[in-house]
């Protein structure tokens, strides 16, 4: 068991190593001509204007808060996944009612609008 | 010890186990010199197989586009591929002032890692796969999440508004596909009873596409817009925010991102045909490791190519039409799909155990597959109520009579209820 997630993180370090490797050899063979021009924010030639960080939608703020609940209450179910041939007519007929709550709360969040593009 | 002919993975595991135990290391250290060894040759082949990779992604594209795509290094071009790299490892990197140094530079190397994470649990052959994690499954989710990450790093980073604007279409994207991707990856999970990928693969007698075609088919829309790819590519659209994202790299670190997303498409090909089409399995695959490894690759390449025509045959979506797809209309059906499968297989559960276990699975298989139908008949049936459904009109911006001696004005336009 501690095995396999010894094996997970020597993967994670070599995975962020080897191309930390390329990017450092890249940085040494290329030429370093840096020029305040060149160094400028890229917008299509046009001086930048104000702050970088404006302010954005809130729309965005709304969906990633419904993905929160959805992904959460989602994850929720794969232990019920992997016992389900285990499991009970009675207890699948209980994950059916959770699920059933949770697309009541998706019908909910659709019928407010809160899913609509604007 | 494996025979070198019908397992070759399985037998060089073997051979460098047994060569290091001679040696007289202690086992405990064998096995992580093996583990380093392991991971590090799928690493780095991950990575070069980036390489030919690119080069079939622009040759079919150009194929698709009535071109012919790379021709001229190398036969059929297929060392194009490599002469980008070399051009692309020699070129300078532009750092914009003002940039979050750290985080900028850890961008790239992330949106590579993602991906190539999600290569430490995928099972190529019965004995020739990375580690098989017990929680496998939850993994590639918990992995796959990752990718978004990167994107937001870079936007967010690279002091560029039209970057910032594409890391935040991305965040939107990414994360509400990934709704109906997990709860697709909910019902292979409950037909084979585990999360583990080898044991997903070994319970498939009958592939989870026939049994549970709509999760397949979430799984397979809902990845290609967490791959961020035509027609899902508004994060990186070129006609409206130049690239996106990525507007601000140069180099090898622009290129490492490409190298995630091509790398990327491939293995949700690979994962597809683990979840879905049975992985290694095929006829002698259990004696004969190395043709389960053939199969796999067929199946795989099958479904990358499939993705490939997706990407460069449909146009963009809008983005109120992708996050409508996503919310009114992809994970509704997944819902149902999990809680009909769920249903239906319970309840005639008791009745299949008294046939035999071939007419068992036969009509299992059967009463699945009409399952599925009968869910995305109700659903196409409410979503067809739901899309022409007019909106309301809106009276006030009209024009109307009015009592006046000077001759109408043009009369407004009322604004046509989009259907999306």
């Amino acid at each position: 068991m501690l095995s396999d997630w010894m094996y997970i993180g020597i993967f994670m370090l070599l995975s962020v190593f080897l191309p930390a490797v390329a990017i450092v050899i890249a940085g040494i063979l290329g030429p370093k001509k840096p020029s305040p021009i060149k160094n400028s924010t890229y917008e299509c030639g046009i001086e930048t204007v104000g702050e970088t960080w404006v302010q954005f939608k809130a729309q965005y703020y709304v969906y990633a808060l419904v993905f929160l609940v959805f992904d959460v209450e989602t994850i929720f179910l794969y232990p019920w996944a992997l016992a389900y041939n285990q499991q009970t007519f009675f207890m699948v007929t209980e994950a059916i009612l959770f699920i059933l709550i949770l697309l009541g709360g998706l019908i909910y969040a659709i019928r407010k609008g809160v899913l609509e593009w604007q | 010890m494996p025979n070198f002919w019908s397992d070759p993975f399985g037998f060089l595991i073997q051979w460098f186990n047994n060569l290091l135990l001679g040696w007289g290391l202690p086992g405990g250290t064998v096995q992580f010199i093996a583990y380093v060894v392991g991971a590090f040759i799928l690493v780095a082949g991950s990575l070069f197989f980036c390489l030919l990779l690119i080069w079939a992604e622009r040759k079919i594209g150009g194929r698709v586009q009535d071109r012919l795509g790379p021709n001229r290094v190398g036969p059929f071009g297929l060392v194009q591929a490599v002469a980008d790299m070399l051009k692309i490892f020699t070129k300078e990197f532009v750092t914009p002032d003002g940039v979050d140094k750290v985080v900028y530079n850890l961008a790239p190397i992330m949106s590579v890692a993602a991906v190539i994470l999600l290569w430490a649990v995928i099972p190529f052959t019965i004995t020739f796969y990375g580690n098989d994690l017990n929680v496998g499954v939850l993994y590639l989710v918990a992995v796959g999440g990752l990718a978004d990450l990167s994107i937001v790093m870079a936007g967010w980073s690279s002091n560029n508004k039209f970057a910032l604007l594409g890391a935040f279409r991305a965040v939107a994207q990414l994360i509400s596909y990934e709704v109906p991707l997990v709860i697709s990856l909910l019902l292979p999970v409950m037909l084979s009873g585990s999360m583990k990928l080898n044991e997903i693969v070994r319970a498939q007698d009958v592939p989870f596409i026939v049994t549970a075609p709509i999760a397949a088919a979430i799984f397979f829309i809902s990845s290609i817009a967490e791959n961020g790819r035509a027609p899902f590519d508004l994060m990186e659209a070129e006609s409206e925010i130049v690239a996106g994202f990525n507007v601000e790299y140069s180099g090898l670190k622009f290129g490492f991102f490409f190298v995630g997303d091509f790398l990327h498409a491939f293995t949700i090909a690979m994962l597809f045909s683990v979840l879905f089409l049975g992985g290694w399995r095929g006829p002698g695959a259990d004696q004969i490791p190395i043709l389960g490894f053939v199969y796999m690759m067929i199946k795989t390449s099958i479904m990358y190519f499939l993705g490939l025509l997706v990407r460069f045959s449909l146009p963009r979506f809008r983005i109120d039409q992708m996050m409508n797809i996503n919310w009114k209309m992809l994970t509704p059906i997944a819902l149902g799909a999990v809680m009909a499968t769920a249903f239906v297989d319970k309840a005639t559960a008791n009745v299949l155990a008294t046939t035999t276990p071939v007419l068992g699975v036969i009509l299992r298989t059967l009463i699945l597959l009409v399952t599925n139908g009968m869910v995305l008949w109700v659903a196409s049936d409410l979503m067809g109520s739901v899309l022409t459904r007019k909106e309301r009109r809106v009276v006030a911006l009209e024009a109307r009579p009015v009592a006046r001696p000077e001759p109408p004005a043009a009369p407004i336009e009322p604004t046509e209820g989009e259907v999306s």
